[in-house]
Parts: C-alpha cells; sequence; structure tokens
C-alpha cells in the first residue's frame, strides 16, 4: 500500500506499523518526532500504530549536538 | 552645535571642550569621543559622540535599555524588554544564543542546564578558564550580567525531562531548543507541538564540523515552529562540535527568536492556510 512521506510517495506492507516504517528507513525511534495525518504519535504507541494506505506522515530526525 | 553625551542628544556651543563636558560628570577619568580616548582640551564637533567614565565604569538597567531603544529604535526595544524567552540547555548553542539576547536586551531570559563547566567546552562555548567546575547555568548568568545589567536571568538547575519543560517553560514568548541529546531534542519538539502549543519555538539539527556555511538553515516545518542546522551533521560521525560552525547555527537560532518577538507575521503562516505538507516538502533532504 501506499503512504505518504514528508510529501513523497513510499510503498509499505500492508500492516505495519509506525515502528516497521521507522525500521525501514533507519532511523532511531527516539530521536524522530512523527505526525500521521496533523496528530503528533507518542513514541510509546509507534509499535501498536498501523499505517493506512494514503496515511501523509511528517517524520523530523533529529541529530545530536548543542 | 548637536553632540551625543552618554547617547543623549544636546545642545553645545561650538568650540566646546571635552573638558567642559566632563565637568558635569565628576569622577570621570576616561574621556572618549567616538570610541577614542580623547584629552580634556580636545575640541568637539557637531555629531560626535562622547562618553565620560569612571576608572570602575557601570551602567544602570535604565541607562542600559536607553543605550539599546537609541540603535534599536523605542518602539522595538520595548518589544525586546517585555519579553521572556527560555533557553534548554547552555552548551555551544545555547550559550551564545544568551550572549546574543543579552545584548539585544530581551527583557527576560529563563536558562536551564545541569552541566557544570569543564575543560572541552572552552572551544566553542561562552565560559572561562576561571569559571571551570562552576554549574553552566551561575557562570553564564555571571558572564550575561557583566553585559547587560538590566537582563532578568531565572536559571533552572536541573536535567530536563518532558514534565521538567512543561513545567519550567509554559508562558515564554519563545522557546529555543539547544539540547545536545538527539533523543531531548525530539521530546522537546514533541512537546511543543502538543502539550505546550501554541508555543513558538526554535529547534537545532545538525550543526557539527566545518561544514558549508549556507548549509546551516533555517527552515518551518510546522506553523511556529523552526528548525536550525543542515539536518545531517552529526557529532557521532566523526567530526565534533566546531566554534564557528555551532556560532552560525546559534545565532540563526538568536535572530529567529528576535524575529518572532517582533511578529514578523510572514513566517508565522496560519496552520489552515499552509500545514506542515508545505513547509517540509522544502527541506525533505534536510530533516530525514
Amino acid at each position: 500500500m501506499e503512504i505518504i512521506v514528508n510529501g513523497s510517495r513510499r510503498e509499505i506492507s500492508a500492516g505495519s506499523t509506525v515502528t516497521d516504517l521507522l525500521q525501514d528507513l533507519a532511523v532511531e525511534p527516539a530521536t524522530v518526532v512523527v505526525e500521521c495525518d496533523k496528530v503528533i504519535i507518542d513514541p510509546g504507541k509507534f509499535a501498536t500504530t498501523p499505517l493506512a494506505a494514503g496515511n501523509q506522515l511528517e517524520i523530523i530526525r533529529f541529530v545530536g549536538g548543542g | 552645535m548637536k553632540i551625543h553625551v552618554h547617547e543623549q542628544p544636546q545642545e553645545w556651543p561650538a568650540s566646546t571642550t571635552m573638558g567642559e563636558i566632563a565637568a558635569n560628570h565628576p569622577g570621570a577619568t576616561l574621556l572618549l569621543i567616538n570610541g577614542r580616548l580623547a584629552q580634556p582640551e580636545q575640541l568637539l564637533t557637531e555629531g560626535d559622540r562622547c562618553w565620560c567614565l569612571a576608572e570602575d565604569a557601570s551602567l544602570s538597567p535604565a541607562e542600559m535599555n536607553d543605550i539599546l531603544a537609541r540603535r534599536h529604535s523605542p518602539a522595538i526595544q520595548r518589544r525586546l524588554a517585555k519579553a521572556t524567552v527560555g533557553i534548554m540547555g547552555l552548551g555551544g548553542l545555547g550559550s551564545p544564543v544568551a550572549m546574543a539576547l543579552t545584548r539585544m536586551g530581551v527583557g527576560c531570559l529563563r536558562l536551564a542546564d545541569f552541566d557544570r563547566v569543564d575543560p572541552s567546552n572552552l572551544g566553542r562555548q561562552h565560559y572561562f578558564v576561571d569559571q571551570l567546575g562552576q554549574l553552566k547555568t551561575k557562570a553564564l548568568a555571571a558572564t550575561l550580567a557583566r553585559i547587560n545589567p538590566g537582563v532578568k536571568i531565572e536559571l533552572i538547575d536541573q536535567r530536563l525531562d518532558g514534565p521538567a519543560i512543561k513545567k519550567e517553560f509554559r508562558g515564554v514568548d519563545v522557546l529555543v531548543e539547544c539540547f545536545d541529546d538527539p533523543v531531548m531534542k525530539a521530546t522537546a519538539l514533541r512537546l511543543a507541538l502538543t502539550d505546550l502549543k501554541p508555543i513558538r519555538y526554535v529547534g537545532a539539527s545538525g550543526v557539527a564540523g566545518y561544514g558549508p556555511n549556507n548549509e546551516i538553515t533555517t527552515s518551518s516545518p510546522f506553523p511556529g515552529v523552526f528548525l536550525v542546522g543542515d539536518g545531517h551533521s552529526d557529532p557521532e560521525d566523526g567530526l565534533g562540535l566546531m566554534a564557528s560552525r555551532v556560532g552560525i547555527a546559534a545565532h540563526h537560532q538568536a535572530n529567529q527568536v528576535i524575529r518572532l518577538l517582533l511578529d514578523d507575521t510572514a513566517d508565522l503562516r496560519p496552520s489552515n492556510q499552509s500545514g506542515p505538507d508545505q513547509d517540509t516538502s522544502k527541506k525533505n533532504g534536510n530533516n530525514r
């Protein structure tokens, strides 16, 4: 199924969760902010939040340093 | 002729000497005309800017505010002087952000850090050898008071977590994220977009090394939220944090704070007109 990630189309397997997507993207879940259809997802719920076709996600990934 | 004495415009007759001006300032031993040392017999000319300073010169908060108002304009200075800005983390980003905002006369700074000054900080953070071992909050507050005694400084000497951020920074005019830890960076932005909404927020990601100057940008992934950095330069990847580049990012942050305080509404798009989709599309390469 197809979702939109940061404005680009992306194909993911049906039944994928936010955690699965972050694994695909090779990003560390604790260092990202995920918004799905305008709702910020609590990191504690990444593994139990299923994605659906057409979802629009914004993923902001942080690197350290300050 | 018109001259400026302590930034105040005054009318004086032609051929007035610096000594005549200094006579109104008992105890002044250091005379300056246009930033240069002057003798009492030196003649003044139209437009000169004079200071008559004692050896242990000091400035009152009112004098400092007046000086800034003349530079920045009274209307702008009033807005800066009534603002409260929170800064989370006082390292290579937070300490220069605090310095810039103090120099500009932002009214109140709420500063949080739990670290002490260690020798490795001196390469890029605004601390001094004689402050080694001190709490960063206290060391920085002492430095800021030497620059602008009129700025109110509030210190939070603790390691911040989500609940502490909500408790300590609710209600600030702008919240600046200057953490080192990417987990805390994400935590803070999440709070800005949920519990602290609609806070105005300036974060940072990707400031390490000595990469190109102009890859440090300020972008707005969400209305009222700004992120500074190149989005990818990670100190874990080899090059650590360096004063020159982290300083560029810090001053992007400081200037964005000023833009928000002065209500530059060009950067504050309402969410129903231009949502995150459009904003983040500009920076796909940066933040993922």
